[in-house]
C-alpha cells in the first residue's frame, strides 16, 4: 500500500494514506455477520407492532414445534435473568425517573418494536419463520408520540409506577438572567423543530455471544462503538464477574452514536447462550433496526435573544422538550444537555437560561446521534441570530461580529471555559472563500429582476464542546463513569511497537492517526506500529469512541506514553554509552551525544531493554508504558460555514450550490482523514437540514420503517464542500488538537436552513421546519405571501 | 434443493441450494466470501453489489439459482497477483472509505460504471452510484476516487 517513504518526524500534519483501508478493500474484513463458531445458533426478537399496548399472554409453543428451534423465550421467561435494567448512565438531575428497562418486555409494550420473546434456531431463515409463530396477546392503549403532548393533562401514561411521562427538569441559569430580559430593548423569541432522525450506519447492528460453562466465562461480540463501556454494564446487568467477561469489537461499519448504547440484544445473546450452552448470533435487519436502533434529536425548542438595538446580544433563554423515547437509553436524559452550555453559540453573551424536559413518549428510544446536542444548540441559537438581524435589519454578517467571543480563555456565561478560538478569523475565511460580498451583489441583482430561481446564503458560525470528558465536570454533572482514555505502548525487541489503545475506531482511522503519533515521537518506521483496539482482553483500559473524544483525549494519552517511553529509553541509552542521562539529546526517538558520533534509537533501547543483560541497577526489564489521560478542559472546536443554494418558487425544490466550511480544530495529525470527518459531518448535517426525518403516525407508528421511506442522502443530492481551516491550538493539552468528528453535523443544518430562509425572505418567510422538503418550502412560499 | 454452477471470482462452484436462497448468502455463507456485505432489505443500500457477467447487481434483490450459469465477480475476485485493482487504488489513495461497509458495493458498482462509460463527469458519476449508499464520507472522495481510476 502507498504509504510513503519514513522520515522521522515529519508524521504529523501529513496526509498519510490510510493503514485500515487494505482489509476493507479487499473483502478481508471482518465485521459482526462474518463471524461463526460452531454450534452457533440464531435469535430473531419477536417485536410489537403496537406502539403501547399491554402484553396479556405470549405463547412461544407453536414456535418450539418449528424446524430447527432450540428454544424460545418470553420477557417473563427471562425477567430474573436480570439483576438490574438496562443502564442509563446519565441521569441529570437526583430525581430524574429512570423506568425498569428489561431486554424483553414483560407488562406492556412501550414502542412499536419493543421486543416481547426470542426464538433461536439453526438456521437465520428459521429463526425468523419461527419468530413469526409466537403468539402474543395485546391489549392496545392510546400512544402518544409527540413530547409536548406527553406532558398534557390526561397523556397516556407510559410507566404506571411513574405519576406522569416527565423524566426530568434540568435548569442552568444565570441570577442576572431575569434582569438582563426585562431590561433589553429588543427581545426576539424563535420556536423550532428539531425532527427525529435515524443514524443509519450501513452495517446494522448484530451480536454474537459465547458462554463456556467449565469456566464460566463469557465473549460478546458486538458491533458496537463502546467495548469497554458495554463490558462493564453487561457485567452489572448480568450480574457477572467482569473480570469473566471479553467485550470484543471487531471490524465496526460505521456508529454515528447508534453503537453507542448497551442493548437489549446484548443483554439478551449472553443470557442465551448462557441458557442453551451454545453460541448465539444476532443480526439485524434494516427495518428492524428503524425500530429497534436508537434514534436523534426529537426536539421542541423556544430560544429567546435579549439583544440591543445595535445587535449587541445580551442574553440566551432556551427552553426544550425532548422525546426521549419509551425508555431511557445510554446516555439518552443527558443527549440534550451536552448542547446546554453552547446554546450562547460563540458569543459573548452575559446572561444565561436554560431549562430542557425530558420526557417519556411510545416510540423508540432517543440517544446521542453525530453532534448529540450540540448540532441542535447550533440550530437554535444561529437561526435565531439570523432573526436578530432581520428584526434590526442589519446583515448577519455583522451581528456576528458584534457578538463574538475575541479573547481567550473565556468563561462563557453558562459555566464553562472555552480554552481557545478564532471565530473572526474562521468567518472572514469563509466569507472570502465563498466571495459573500459578490454573493449578496448578486442576489440583489436577481431579486430586482425577478429571476425565477431564489438565491439564498446561510451561514452557521459555532463552538463546540466535545472531547469527552474532564472526569471532575462529569462528576458534578451526575455521569456514573470518568472522561478519561488510555493507552500503551510496547516496544518488542525487533524493533516494531504494539499500540494498545483504549478508543474504539469505526471509520475515524484511527490505526493510522495514532501510528502517525507513535512515529512522530518514537522515530519507528510508520510500517512498524501496530495500533490494536476494541477487545477489552487486550486493552482494559479505555472509554471508547464518541463525542470527538478519540484525538482529544486517546491521541493525548498516546503523546504521553510515548513520553514516557522516551524517559526510560534515555535512561536505558544513557547507561549504554556510558554517558549522563543530561548529555543526550533526543529528536524523534533518536538519541545523540553532542560532540561525539554516538547514537543509539527508542528500537535500539528496547532490544535493551529485553535482553536486559546491562540496564541500570533496580530497572524492570522490558520497554513499555501506559498512559491515562484525563483531559482537564473539554475539546473546543469553533469555525464558519457558508451554505449556498437555489430555490425553485414554483416547485419548492432546493437545490445546494455550493458549501464552504472553515474549521477551527487546532493543530491536525491527518488532514486528509480530518477533511473526511468533515465531509460526512456536513453530510449527515445537510442530511437532515433537507431530507430526513423519522415520522411517526398518530397510533405511533413508524411510517418511515425503511430506507425506502427514510431518505438518506445519495452521491445525486450531495455536492463537493469547499473545505479550509483557520488554528488556535488548543493549549489544554501537549499536542494542541481539538476534536473533529462531529462538527459538520454541529454546522451544516443551521447553515443550510438559514439559506433556505434567506432565499424567501422576499415573500417574508421567517421558517422552514426541517427537513426543508419541496413541499415544506412550496407551502411557506404560499403562506408567505407574493414577493 | 436444486444443483447450481456459477463461476466465481473465476472459478467454477458448484452447489445445492434452496430455490429461495438469495444469491447473497450463497456468496456470504454458501462460499465463505464475507467480503459481500448486507445492509439492508429493501435494495436500498447497494452494499450488497457484485458483478454478474461484468455487470453490477445488488445481490441481496438475485436469487442463488437465477446466477446459474454465469459469471459472478466479488470484491475478492480483484485484486490480481497481489495487486488491487486500479478502483481499489484509487479509492485507497483518494480516502474514498472510512468504515469501509458500503466499499465492496461502491468499489464494484464503480468498476461497472467504467465499463460501461470509461470518463464519467462529476454528474455521471454521482447518479450512477445513487444506488450505493455511503454514511462517512459524503461522497466526495468517492467521487474523487472514481475520477482517478478513470483518468
Amino acid at each position: 500500500m502507498a504509504v510513503t517513504e519514513e522520515r522521522p518526524g515529519t508524521w504529523i500534519g501529513k496526509p498519510v494514506a490510510r493503514k485500515e483501508d487494505a482489509k476493507l478493500l479487499t473483502g478481508q474484513s471482518r465485521y459482526i455477520d462474518d463471524l461463526t463458531l460452531p454450534g452457533m445458533v440464531f435469535a430473531a426478537v419477536v417485536r410489537s407492532p403496537f406502539a403501547h399496548a399491554r402484553i396479556k399472554s405470549v405463547d412461544v409453543s407453536k414456535a418450539l414445534e418449528a424446524e430447527g428451534v432450540v428454544g424460545a423465550f418470553t420477557g417473563a421467561d427471562l425477567a430474573d435473568d436480570w439483576a438490574a435494567s438496562l443502564p442509563c448512565v446519565w441521569l441529570v438531575t437526583e430525581d430524574t425517573k429512570q423506568p425498569m428497562h428489561r431486554p424483553l418486555a414483560t407488562d406492556k409494550a412501550r414502542y412499536a418494536g419493543d421486543g416481547v420473546a426470542v426464538v433461536l434456531a439453526e438456521t437465520r431463515a428459521q429463526a425468523k419463520d419461527a419468530a413469526e409463530l409466537v403468539e402474543v396477546d395485546y391489549e392496545p392503549l392510546p400512544a402518544v408520540v409527540d413530547p409536548e403532548e406527553a406532558l398534557a393533562e390526561g397523556a397516556p401514561l407510559l410507566h404506571e409506577e411513574l405519576d406522569d411521562n416527565r423524566s426530568y427538569t434540568w435548569t442552568l441559569k444565570t441570577d442576572n438572567a431575569d434582569d438582563v430580559f426585562s431590561a433589553a430593548p429588543v427581545v426576539v423569541k424563535e420556536r423550532y423543530r428539531q425532527q427525529r432522525l435515524i443514524p443509519n450506519a450501513i452495517e446494522p447492528r448484530g451480536v454474537l455471544a459465547q458462554y463456556l460453562p467449565a469456566q464460566d466465562e463469557y465473549t460478546l461480540w458486538s458491533a458496537t462503538q463502546i467495548p469497554h463501556i458495554l463490558r462493564f454494564w453487561l457485567a452489572v446487568v448480568l450480574a457477572v464477574p467482569e473480570a469473566r467477561l471479553r467485550v470484543i469489537a471487531p471490524d465496526v461499519g460505521g456508529g454515528f452514536g447508534s453503537k453507542l448504547n448497551v442493548y437489549a440484544e446484548e443483554a439478551l445473546a449472553l443470557v442465551l447462550a448462557r441458557r442453551l450452552g451454545r453460541p448465539v448470533k444476532w443480526i439485524e435487519e434494516r427495518s428492524e433496526g428503524y425500530l429497534a436502533t436508537i434514534h436523534g434529536r426529537d426536539q421542541w425548542q423556544e430560544i429567546e435573544l435579549a439583544a440591543d438595538e445595535d445587535g449587541k446580544i445580551r442574553g440566551v433563554r432556551v427552553r426544550l422538550t425532548v422525546g426521549m423515547g419509551a425508555y431511557l437509553q445510554l446516555v439518552g436524559a443527558g443527549t440534550p444537555i451536552l448542547g446546554a452550555w453552547v446554546y450562547g453559540g460563540a458569543y459573548d453573551i452575559e446572561a444565561y437560561d436554560f431549562e430542557c424536559v425530558g420526557v417519556f413518549t411510545t416510540t423508540t428510544p432517543t440517544d446521542a446521534y453525530r453532534g448529540a446536542g450540540r448540532p441542535e444548540a447550533t440550530y437554535a441559537i444561529e437561526r435565531a441570530v439570523d432573526a436578530l438581524a432581520r428584526r434590526l435589519d442589519m446583515d448577519p454578517v455583522e451581528v456576528r461580529r458584534k457578538n463574538f467571543i475575541t479573547e481567550f480563555p473565556k468563561t462563557i456565561a453558562a459555566g464553562l471555559e472555552i480554552d481557545s478560538g478564532d471565530f473572526h478569523g474562521a468567518l472572514d475565511k469563509a466569507l472570502e472563500l465563498v466571495d459573500y460580498e459578490g454573493l449578496r451583489r448578486e442576489q440583489a441583482e436577481r431579486r430586482e429582476r425577478g429571476d425565477g430561481k431564489l438565491l439564498g446564503i446561510g451561514l452557521a458560525t459555532y463552538t463546540e464542546m466535545c472531547g469527552l470528558a474532564p472526569s471532575r465536570i462529569l462528576g458534578v454533572l451526575l455521569y456514573a463513569a470518568g472522561g478519561w482514555d488510555a493507552a500503551t505502548i510496547r516496544c518488542l525487541p525487533t524493533g516494531s511497537v504494539q499500540v494498545f489503545i483504549g478508543t474504539s475506531p469505526h471509520g475515524q482511522g484511527h490505526v493510522t492517526t495514532f501510528s502517525q503519533i507513535v512515529a512522530e515521537r518514537l522515530g519507528v518506521p510508520l510500517e512498524q506500529v501496530e495500533v490494536i483496539h476494541g477487545d477489552t482482553s487486550t486493552m482494559q483500559l479505555g472509554l471508547d469512541t464518541y463525542g470527538s473524544r478519540s484525538l482529544a483525549v486517546g491521541g493525548v494519552a498516546l503523546w504521553n506514553a510515548a513520553e514516557k517511553i522516551l524517559e526510560k529509553s534515555k535512561a536505558v541509552v544513557a547507561h549504554k554509552l556510558e554517558v549522563s542521562p543530561e548529555d543526550l539529546q533526543v529528536e524523534h526517538g533518536r538519541f545523540t551525544v553532542a560532540g561525539t558520533d554516538k547514537a543509539m534509537t527508542v528500537q535500539d533501547a528496547a532490544l535493551h531493554a529485553f535482553t536486559a543483560h546491562d540496564l541500570p541497577d533496580g530497572m524492570e526489564p522490558g520497554l513499555e508504558a501506559t498512559f491515562v489521560y484525563d483531559p482537564p478542559n473539554f475539546s473546543w472546536p469553533g469555525g464558519a460555514h457558508v451554505a449556498v443554494l437555489e430555490i425553485d418558487p414554483e416547485t419548492g425544490d432546493v437545490e445546494l450550490r455550493r458549501y464552504v466550511a472553515v474549521d477551527e480544530i487546532g493543530n491536525v495529525v491527518n488532514p486528509t482523514i480530518v477533511d473526511g470527518q468533515v465531509h460526512g459531518g456536513v453530510a449527515q448535517g445537510i442530511g437532515q437540514a433537507l431530507f430526513e426525518e423519522a415520522i411517526y403516525d398518530e397510533d405511533g407508528n413508524l411510517t418511515t420503517g425503511s430506507m425506502l421511506s427514510y431518505i438518506v442522502p445519495t452521491a445525486a443530492e450531495l455536492i463537493d464542500l469547499e473545505l479550509d481551516r483557520v488554528s488556535a491550538p488548543s493549549p489544554t493539552n501537549p499536542m494542541g488538537v481539538k476534536g473533529v468528528g462531529e462538527t459538520g453535523a454541529i454546522a451544516a443544518p443551521a447553515a443550510v436552513i438559514n439559506a433556505v430562509v434567506d432565499a424567501l425572505a422576499p415573500f417574508g418567510v421567517t421558517d422552514v421546519e426541517m427537513p426543508a422538503k419541496p413541499e415544506r418550502v412550496w407551502r411557506a412560499i404560499q403562506e408567505g405571501g407574493a414577493r | 434443493m436444486r444443483r447450481i454452477a456459477v463461476t466465481v471470482n473465476g472459478g467454477r462452484r458448484e452447489a445445492e441450494v434452496e430455490p429461495r436462497d438469495l444469491l447473497v448468502y450463497f456468496l456470504r455463507e454458501g462460499l465463505g466470501l464475507t467480503g459481500t456485505v448486507v445492509g439492508c432489505d429493501t435494495s436500498s443500500c447497494g452494499a450488497c453489489t457484485v458483478l454478474l457477467d461484468g455487470e453490477s447487481v445488488k445481490a441481496c434483490t438475485l436469487l442463488a439459482v437465477q446466477a446459474d450459469g454465469r459469471e459472478v465477480t466479488t470484491i475478492e475476485g480483484l485484486a490480481s497477483n497481489g495487486q488491487l485493482h486500479p478502483v481499489q487504488q484509487a479509492f485507497h489513495e483518494a480516502h474514498g472509505l472510512q468504515c469501509g461497509y458500503c466499499t465492496p458495493g461502491m468499489v464494484l458498482a464503480t468498476v461497472s460504471l467504467l465499463a460501461e462509460n470509461p470518463s464519467p463527469s462529476d454528474d455521471e458519476i454521482r447518479h450512477a452510484l445513487e444506488g450505493n449508499l455511503c454514511r462517512c464520507t459524503g461522497y466526495q472522495n468517492i467521487v474523487k476516487a472514481v475520477k482517478a481510476a478513470a483518468a
